[in-house]
């Protein structure tokens, strides 16, 4: 297959392996941003190739793991009203709130559906006017241009019954979190290509320059992966902190201006709760000025739900690169996918759950299995 | 941020939903959920030998010494025609094919309609044609029938439920217990194509090439292999939840591990293609017409050559082996020398965001 065979070509792999193995001659720890490298990282066994003295660390770029609790509880409340249909991506409905997730809230009655693009709940607010529809818009910087050109459709149109429960990140704010705690171990970056795609380069050479960390662009193969390891190692070696595009396909230096442009316009930087984290000053976007009427908080008065998260899950540490999914003494027997104690588990992309599916020996999670 | 205290941090996450009082569609998926419900909720107030025997279907004795497979499967396919299939060869040919995994032939088959009103009788009709060719095609009588109507909005348009029976030839004794070291897995064709083909129709997604439902008779191909005299230990079709559910159902009802190699497992450039697009693994896709097979390994390539003669088979393949019993279920090595865990799913496979 075009695009994807010559990016998992065995030799090619082993390879840069080999080169990331000659040109490493001190410890080093590298973070992946998202979630989608973490998973193949994981599926494809990336990690066994890579010499002892490179470390790589799982980082927060997974958008179902980082959405607060109180977002999720302000999602359930809406969808539970009876005039409401709501739309949310496919693996969002399994992430548990305080005390409920919505694939339950949906076995009770609630209207909940799930939609493959925005634009399928726009359309869904255009077939049935007499209900109001909701969409869960959760991301990076990659799902953003959709839920603008969402949003301005309902616009242009005069939709009155479609709304959004916004809950956008943003990775630059992230990466300077880590970079800014006591006790941060990363010493480089793999920055989340499709979010480059996008957003381009530029926000990322102040961070590279006032922490001294390289910052390589790198895509999601193996073949990428491996080469943005390479890359980010290259640099540490010899002691430069640079932001290079390893992704060059798709990644050009200002990304996509067009959806630049129709994410600045519909919607605004303001700040945003992380689960496992906290709150990060400016580092989401909810919807501008001009598009406040399409906000489902203030059109269904959620505003006031907040919520508390508890102290077992250490999903926090390890969106942050500080534990290792299998570290945590809740993995695999009281937190498991079906028993998700954090969002980390849950979602296809989250670290523990990628360190569950493909390293689990038989045996580990049994006890929850017979709980 | 939150500002970290020690090692007794300030991060905080939910109390964990255990178990749940509602069924849930994901119980419907074919993973760990469904199987807990079973184990947990379904089988042991109903506890016998052929049930607990966790086969795809349940093996009576008869007093003359014959034995009788007899197995039930309903479906709820939605939309209910796709490319390559419709809810009635899939009643079809999901019976027979269950009959088939016990080494049975199917003797005859019932078939149990529940229709939704408003439901157009035209489309009942291209159904239950739909069925006869199938029926007909393996040769298998649809020998009894039931018909109910649910109010409108309580039905999906039509469900169908479809038992079979089927004689268990002399000697053959096939379910997964019996599978042991030395045995080779054979797969009998390429991975996914029914389980993208039913969404892309459901969802009105499209790729480049039309992919059809993979929905075939099994028991051709497995009679050819009984009939061979290979030494078939189990026999399991790929239905929900795919090959990799299929595989660690087997290992954990059998005494031994399963090791498959990710390079030899066939599975189509446009399944791929939209496997990428949509964040799936091809490992967990549901099909319709395929199987796995587990004999001892000195027959595996027999077996390969007798299957590649039939359709639904072409490109049946050797994928792996069973090796002593260790802490993994079942394995798979990567392409690159790694060793990756296989394990059920969850619940159902959910598209991802980005």
């Amino acid at each position: 297959m075009k695009f994807v065979d010559e990016y998992r070509d065995p030799d090619r792999v082993r390879q840069i392996a080999a080169a990331i193995a000659r040109s490493a001659r001190r410890p080093w720890t590298i973070m992946e941003v998202c979630g989608g490298q973490t998973h193949a990282i994981v599926r494809f066994g990336l990690d066994e190739l890579l010499p002892d003295t490179v470390t790589l660390v799982h980082g927060p770029g997974c958008p179902v793991c980082v959405t607060s609790v109180e977002t999720l509880d302000k999602a359930m409340a809406i969808a539970a009203r009876r005039e409401v249909i709501f739309c949310s991506y496919g693996d969002m409905l399994r992430v548990p709130g305080s005390c409920q997730d919505l694939q339950r809230v949906k076995a009770e009655g609630a209207d909940v559906r799930v939609v493959y693009s925005p634009l399928d709940a726009v359309r869904l607010a255009r077939a049935r006017p007499e209900r109001e529809v909701v969409f869960l818009a959760v991301g990076f910087e990659t799902t953003a241009p959709a839920h603008a050109m969402a949003v301005r459709q309902a616009h242009n149109e005069g939709l009155k019954n479609f709304s959004l429960l916004v809950s956008h990140v943003l990775v630059p704010p992230a990466i300077e979190a880590i970079l800014s705690a006591p006790g941060c171990c990363v010493q480089g970056f793999l920055a989340a290509g499709h979010v480059c795609a996008v957003m381009g380069v530029a926000e990322y050479a102040p961070l590279a320059r006032r922490y001294h960390v390289p910052i390589v662009v790198t895509g999601f193969e193996p073949v990428d992966l491996l080469e943005g390891v390479r890359r980010c190692v290259q640099q540490l070696e010899e002691g430069r902190a640079e932001v290079e595009n390893a992704y060059a396909r798709a990644v050009r230096p200002d990304g996509n201006p067009a959806a630049r442009a129709l994410v600045s316009e519909v919607f605004t930087i303001v700040p945003r709760k992380w689960r496992g984290i906290g709150e990060i000053p400016a580092s989401g976007l909810g919807l501008a000025p001009a598009y406040a009427h399409f906000d489902a908080e203030r059109r269904f008065d959620v505003g006031a739900i907040s919520a508390e998260e508890s102290a077992e899950c250490q999903s926090g540490l390890v969106l942050q690169g500080r534990k290792r999914p299998h570290e945590c003494p809740a993995f695999g027997t009281h937190c498991t996918p079906e028993h998700p104690l954090g969002a980390t588990m849950v979602s296809a992309e989250g670290a523990c759950a990628a360190y569950y599916r493909y390293r689990r020996p038989r045996g580990e999670g049994l006890e929850a299995y017979r709980g | 941020m939150a500002e970290p205290g020690g090692d007794g941090l300030a991060f905080t996450c939910p109390v964990p939903l255990i178990g749940t009082e509602r069924i849930l569609l994901a119980h419907g998926g074919g993973g760990q959920l469904m199987h807990r419900l079973i184990e947990q909720v379904l089988a042991p107030p109903l506890s016998n030998a052929a049930l607990d025997a966790r086969h795809d279907g349940g093996v009576i004795a008869l007093p003359s010494g014959a034995r009788l497979a007899m197995t039930t499967d309903s479906y709820v396919v939605r939309p209910l025609f796709f490319p390559g299939g419709d809810i009635g060869s899939l009643a079809v040919n999901g019976t027979v094919n269950d009959l088939a995994m016990c080494g049975a032939r199917p003797l005859g088959l019932s078939a149990g309609l529940i229709l939704e009103e408003g439901f157009p009788i035209a489309d009942l009709g291209r159904i239950v044609e739909s069925m006869r060719r199938a029926a007909q095609a393996i040769p298998v009588p649809v020998v009894t029938g039931d018909t109910k109507v649910v109010e409108r909005g309580k039905g999906d348009g039509v469900f169908i439920n479809s038992a079979g029976i089927g004689l268990v030839g002399e000697g053959i004794d096939i379910r997964p217990a019996r599978v042991c070291e030395g045995d080779a897995v054979v797969l009998s064709g390429d991975l996914g194509c029914h389980g993208i083909a039913v969404l892309a129709a459901r969802e009105g997604l499209s790729f480049e090439t039309t992919i059809e439902s993979d929905c075939a008779p099994l028991w051709a191909p497995v009679l050819a292999l009984l009939d061979a005299g290979l030494h078939i230990h189990c026999l399991r079709d790929l239905t929900r939840g795919g090959l990799a559910s299929a595989l660690v159902e087997i290992a954990e009802a059998g005494s031994a591990s399963i090791e498959i190699r990710e390079d030899l497992i066939p599975v189509r450039d446009d399944v791929r293609g939209a496997c990428e697009l949509l964040g799936f693994d091809p490992l967990y896709l549901a099909n319709e017409g395929r199987f796995v097979a587990f004999l001892p390994a000195g027959e595996a390539a027999r077996a390969v050559e007798i299957l590649r003669q039939f359709d639904p088979a072409r490109q049946a393949t050797r994928i792996g082996d069973v090796r002593p019993r260790d802490e993994t279920a079942v394995a798979m090595r990567t392409r690159y020398g790694g060793r990756r865990v296989i394990d059920m799913l969850s619940g159902e496979q959910l598209p991802r965001i980005c």
